[in-house]
């Protein structure tokens, strides 16, 4: 789960991690009165969306006066801030962080993250802060140190001590930075983080670090236990049929393509799209119903899957194991006579009672067409798609 | 012949719910010999005609178990591990899906240096069919012969054991090693333990998006594994950026890609499969020998 910048540095901030003084805004006018209330001669309003590259797509504005700080929200506020992340549609900018502007000496980068290899979580930091960092690791490896945690030891004085002596920056500073990195790894073990990206890290003129951007996800599997986390998730910069299926506990991501799935099963449903795309069609959404397909669960992905206008024809794709083949079909005929399913439906369905969830289709009387085996289903669906587009 | 699970497998079930009952019945239907539960709290009761206990390790010294199965939740299924690590039991397969990940870095953390094999989490366990089954894949797909399948995957599995069964190709062990980041026992051990198994002669290695262990486990091919290994990766259509309902299954910037891990295994002399469809086809033409 992610969460906007406003909220990462909110709860920097409980923890004693120093971050601007700043406060979001979801008007022009709030934005002027935030920066009023913050004070000062120069203010930064930058966009409020979960995406990153904000400042490639324009999204973070420096203002010198109140009315350019309301100039600036009142751009952003509304408009949909297209970045190298969002894709070429954009995100609408709901809610912009108006902030005290710093002085830079400095810019540092430093992120948090589990090292899947190593099963570790690993601190990587670098001088070269405000680049993209795997340009940076790519072109200067030697620019990045990193370091592993023991999850048994935590973020040890040693392992800080070690890694700020390899930065260019004062002994002051680096006595500042070495428990502010400390302090970033508590939050990362407490709040279940999967990532704590801080970039830049910043030095003032006076050897002060600061937080001046940060972006911080957190582990799903996790969220049962911070429910203020949960809390702070923000549903509309999500796709609204994935919303919903994750209301009904179905994994569901929406692609761009023609071919809607409903599968049991993770690595079946990658592979189901696979085979759809190697037969010349393209996918319309990832769709695990899980191990428990039952007719609510059935009906609640037909209904998803017909929510979107671009599905064509539908592949159901399902192993029965536990699962019974027969049970499965008639939730299938139960969901198509409740949803409005207006275009073919290939099955495909192989284990346990097969035959006899086939023969409940093919005797159903309705438009299903029903396929031997994945290959035979790959090759009914480039047909069905390929018939229509002919038409 | 096969690894990990098989006649001497002694089963204790952890968490004797509705999920653990169904299938400790299914593993006592194949013939896998249970010999017990543990449900904290309703010790001195009984399940399957076997005896439920409080704890593992007082389960380990009543009935000798070697293996265990674990059903528990999500929230208490690391302690579980780490319950069934310290009493002893040797191979330990966690079926329980949504683990958090620092949970399951501190259980990696906590079995290192012990004697004891993890298997999962997130995963459908292990098969060495007509001998033992411990976990939740339908055991009659299934037939003893003499290829290894290891997978992330649990459903994907059993559709490339069915192409498998169809052809008449039986299978020595199917591990499924699970979909989430952080688990136990990885390709490499995995492959290892086939590579020494005298009842192993192919291995079909089912990989999918996310992470580095299909190009990892490329790698120890060349170096260690001398029998033929077929090789697929599901997600090749998978977009950036998106978790694809494994918790492991992502592509994080230009990392994980599927390209990535079919130019891995093909420069280390798999021989790939494009289609998950041509799983059964391409085994069989290296057991024939024109892969």
């Amino acid at each position: 789960m992610k969460i906007h910048e406003y909220q990462a540095k909110a709860m920097l901030r409980d923890h004693g991690v120093p971050v601007p003084a700043g406060s979001p805004a979801s008007s022009a006018v709030q934005a002027r009165q935030a920066a009023e209330a913050l004070g000062g001669e120069r203010w930064v309003v930058k966009a409020q969306i979960h995406a990153g590259g904000r400042g490639k797509g324009g999204g973070i504005r420096r203002a010198a006066s109140l009315s350019e700080v309301e100039q600036c929200a009142g751009q952003l506020l509304g408009s949909r801030l297209v970045t190298p992340q969002t894709g070429p549609q954009g995100q609408e900018v709901q809610q912009v962080l108006i902030e005290e502007g710093c002085d830079i000496a400095q810019e540092l980068y430093c992120s948090l993250f589990i090292d899947r290899g190593a099963g570790q979580p690993a601190l990587m930091l670098s001088p070269a802060g405000g680049m993209d960092i795997e340009t940076v690791a790519a072109d200067h490896p030697e620019r990045i140190f990193r370091t592993h945690i023991d999850v048994l030891l935590g973020l040890a004085d040693f392992q800080t001590r070690g890694l700020v002596a390899n930065l260019p920056v004062s002994v002051a500073a680096q006595r500042a930075l070495a428990p502010l990195l400390q302090k970033l790894y508590d939050v990362f073990r407490a709040k279940d983080c999967s990532l704590l990206e801080i970039n830049p890290l910043i030095l003032t003129p006076d050897d002060r670090p600061v937080i001046l951007d940060a972006k911080i996800q957190f582990d799903d599997n996790a969220l049962f236990r911070h429910p203020d986390v949960t809390a702070l998730r923000d549903p509309t910069e999500e796709d609204p049929l994935e919303v919903e299926a994750a209301a009904y506990d179905l994994s569901y991501i929406k692609l761009s393509g023609n071919v809607g799935c409903i599968v049991n099963g993770a690595g079946l449903a990658m592979a189901t799209m696979d085979v759809i795309k190697l037969g010349g069609a393209s996918p319309a959404n990832f769709l695990d119903v899980g191990g428990a397909a039952d007719a609510d669960r059935v009906e609640n992905a037909f209904r998803i899957l017909m929510a979107d206008p671009h599905v064509k024809a539908v592949l159901i794709n399902i192993f029965g194991g536990i699962l019974r083949c027969d049970v499965f079909a008639e939730g299938v005929l139960h969901a198509v006579s409740k949803v409005a399913v207006e275009v073919p439906v290939i099955v495909r369905i192989a284990g346990t009672n097969a035959e006899e969830g086939q023969r409940l289709f093919a005797e159903s009387g309705l438009n299903f067409l029903v396929a031997d085996d994945m290959a035979d289903a790959a090759a009914k669906v480039s047909q069905v798609i390929r018939a229509q587009d002919g038409q | 012949m096969s690894i990990l699970v098989d006649k001497n497998t002694r089963l204790l079930v952890q968490g004797m719910g509705r999920e653990g009952w169904f299938h400790a019945e299914q593993a006592v239907d194949y013939g896998t010999r249970y010999v017990g539960g543990v449900n904290p709290g309703r010790g001195g009761g009984a399940a399957l005609g076997r005896p439920l206990f409080n704890t593992v390790a007082s389960a380990v010294a009543d009935t000798g178990a070697n293996t265990s199965i674990i059903f528990v939740p999500a929230p208490f299924a690391a302690d579980a591990i780490c319950e069934a690590v310290d009493a002893g039991i040797g191979l330990i397969v966690c079926i329980t899906d949504g683990i958090p990940v620092l949970d399951m870095v501190t259980v990696r953390r906590y079995m290192a240096g012990k004697d004891a094999t993890l298997i999962g989490p997130n995963c459908p366990g292990v098969i060495s069919p007509g001998k033992a089954k411990v976990g939740i894949m339908p055991g009659h797909i299934h037939q003893p012969g003499r290829v290894g399948v290891i997978s992330r995957s649990g459903t994907l599995t059993y559709e490339a054991v069915a192409q498998l069964t169809a052809r008449g190709i039986g299978q020595s062990t199917c591990v499924g090693i699970g979909g989430d980041p952080i688990g136990g026992l990885n390709f490499a051990q995995c492959l290892s333990l086939f590579e020494a198994d005298a009842g192993t002669d192919v291995i079909v290695l089912i990989g999918e998006i996310g992470g580095s262990a299909e190009e990892e486990a490329a790698a120890y091919i060349a170096e260690h594994i001398s029998k033929p290994v077929v090789g697929f990766i599901a997600g090749q259509s998978a977009p950036p950026g998106r978790r694809m309902g494994h918790a492991g299954a992502i592509i994080d910037g230009a990392r994980g890609t599927a390209a990535s891990k079919i130019t891995a295994m093909e420069e280390n002399g798999l021989t790939v499969v494009r289609s998950p469809a041509g799983i059964g086809a391409s085994v069989a033409g290296v057991l024939d020998g024109n892969p």
